[in-house]
């Protein structure tokens, strides 16, 4: 499988990767690790006639960790996986890279290739939903922040604007108990269903609840209402129901080789289930 | 057609240099051009692991890389961790506990385990398993894939604990 040609680019800055993107338009595309776009362009499914590769892009990679945590575009997934500060402030994060792909996978994909694709089936999407996370782009007008929350339009369709470049992520140190919870068919593949859960958990009651859905719908998908229905109890199997009828009212599948319609959703209830019983054991 | 590009790269200690179109997967460049064959093309869509090289420190699927993302980098494959009358810890400890059938997949196999253990040395059963995971087997069972690892540790800790 060989792509069509295209004309190759490694910029050393990022003004150099604005030009290219505004000289070519369309026609231009960034590349951080590849895995996702390579392979779309052995298939002769991207066709990418100016590639940009992102790794010689100063500034892009690494973790910083305060009260708001920031993540450079082009950290890897094997990165998440073995910063220690990250791993204490947001262990989340590691919980989810390691369910990602192969290990050969993860030492080249990216957090940003990950979130700025849009493919439903990416996990950093939904975790960067449930994380409430600001995704920061850089474009020939400057640059903006958007919310991970309103950033996903349709599959692969997001708010970035072909010209713009998503430089990092950003979000509030995740409080309490977590779990990103996923069910696969085997290492390698994407989420029949997987769910992203955060919990604050004060005396028996929780106070705070953030539960983000992956593969379930052509975006990601933060269901507010499974997050209210568990704020104010003590997360009893009556809450848990409540918040896994909210969510299945919140998600809209399709039927694929991972199964039809009512299977997803039933997996996404049992999913949903574990997320937030062992998100809520670790609060 | 694209404008060939000057590539240098560094396979096994041994310098490269030559013209090349962006487009070439690091596995052709490695298997046609350098006629560096360890490596192989299994799967062609990043999954089997078969085509598994280690560029600049990290276990990487040749099939998935566009040679001019390589460029400039170190490149390390089967060929650079033994000869036949000296094999590299692995490779004997592969043919000591039947770690492979019909070989196809061991190339693969045996760089990844290597760079497996540089960063764990000492790792569980279950280590070598997550750790292997990007790797397909076809005919062992990976039973004693993952038995001739574990026991190429041992023995890599065993001669590192007699040097010191």
């Amino acid at each position: 499988m060989i792509p069509a040609a295209f004309e190759y680019y490694r910029p050393k800055d990022m003004e150099g990767v604005l030009a290219i993107l505004e000289e070519h338009g369309d026609d231009a595309r960034v590349m951080a690790g590849g895995h996702s776009l390579i392979p779309m362009m052995k298939l002769r499914m991207a066709e990418v006639p100016h590639l940009i590769d992102l790794q010689d892009v100063e500034g892009l990679s690494g973790i910083t960790v305060a009260d708001t945590i920031r993540i450079g575009a082009m950290t890897t997934q094997n990165a998440l996986i073995n910063d220690a500060a990250l791993e204490a402030a947001a262990p989340i994060l590691k919980e989810a890279a390691l369910q990602i792909a192969d290990p050969q996978v993860r030492y080249m994909g990216t957090l940003g290739g990950n979130v700025a694709n849009g493919d439903p089936g990416n996990d950093m999407p939904g975790l960067m939903q449930c994380l409430d996370a600001t995704f920061h782009l850089v474009g020939p007008e400057g640059e903006r922040d958007v919310s991970a929350r309103d950033f996903y339009e349709a599959a692969y369709m997001t708010d970035r604007e072909d010209e713009e470049v998503l430089t990092a992520v950003s979000f509030p140190a995740p409080q309490g108990g977590f779990a990103y919870e996923k069910q696969k068919r085997k290492i390698g593949d994407y989420a029949t269903a997987a769910a992203a859960v955060q919990i604050v958990k004060d005396g028996g009651t929780c106070t705070g609840a953030q539960i983000a859905m992956t593969n379930l719908s052509d975006t990601p998908i933060y269901s507010e209402e499974a997050s209210e229905a568990l704020v104010g109890t003590s997360v009893d199997d009556a809450a848990i129901k409540a918040a896994i009828d909210a969510m299945l009212g919140d998600i809209d599948p399709t039927e694929d080789n991972r199964g039809p319609i009512a299977f997803k959703k039933h997996v996404a209830g049992v999913i949903l289930r574990r997320a937030i019983e062992r998100a809520w054991s670790r609060a | 057609m694209s404008d060939k590009m000057h590539i240098k790269l560094n396979v096994n200690g041994k310098d490269e240099e030559f013209l090349a179109e962006p487009r070439e997967l690091l596995i052709h460049t490695l298997r046609e051009r350098l006629d560096i064959t360890g490596p192989h093309i299994g799967c062609e869509t990043t999954h089997c692991g078969a085509c598994t090289v280690t560029i600049d420190g990290k276990s990487v699927k040749s099939c998935t890389m566009f040679l001019a993302q390589a460029n400039g980098a170190e490149i390390t494959t089967i060929e650079g961790m033994g000869e036949p009358d000296n094999l590299h810890v692995l490779q004997s400890s592969f043919k000591e506990h039947h770690g492979l059938q019909c070989g196809f997949c061991t190339p693969g196999m045996i760089t990844r385990a290597a760079k497996l253990l540089e960063e764990n040395p000492n790792p569980t059963e279950e280590d070598v398993r997550f750790g292997m995971a990007g790797n397909i087997c076809r005919c062992t069972g990976y039973q004693n894939i993952v038995k001739s690892i574990l026991a190429a540790a041992a023995e890599m800790n065993s001669a590192k604990e007699a040097a010191e």
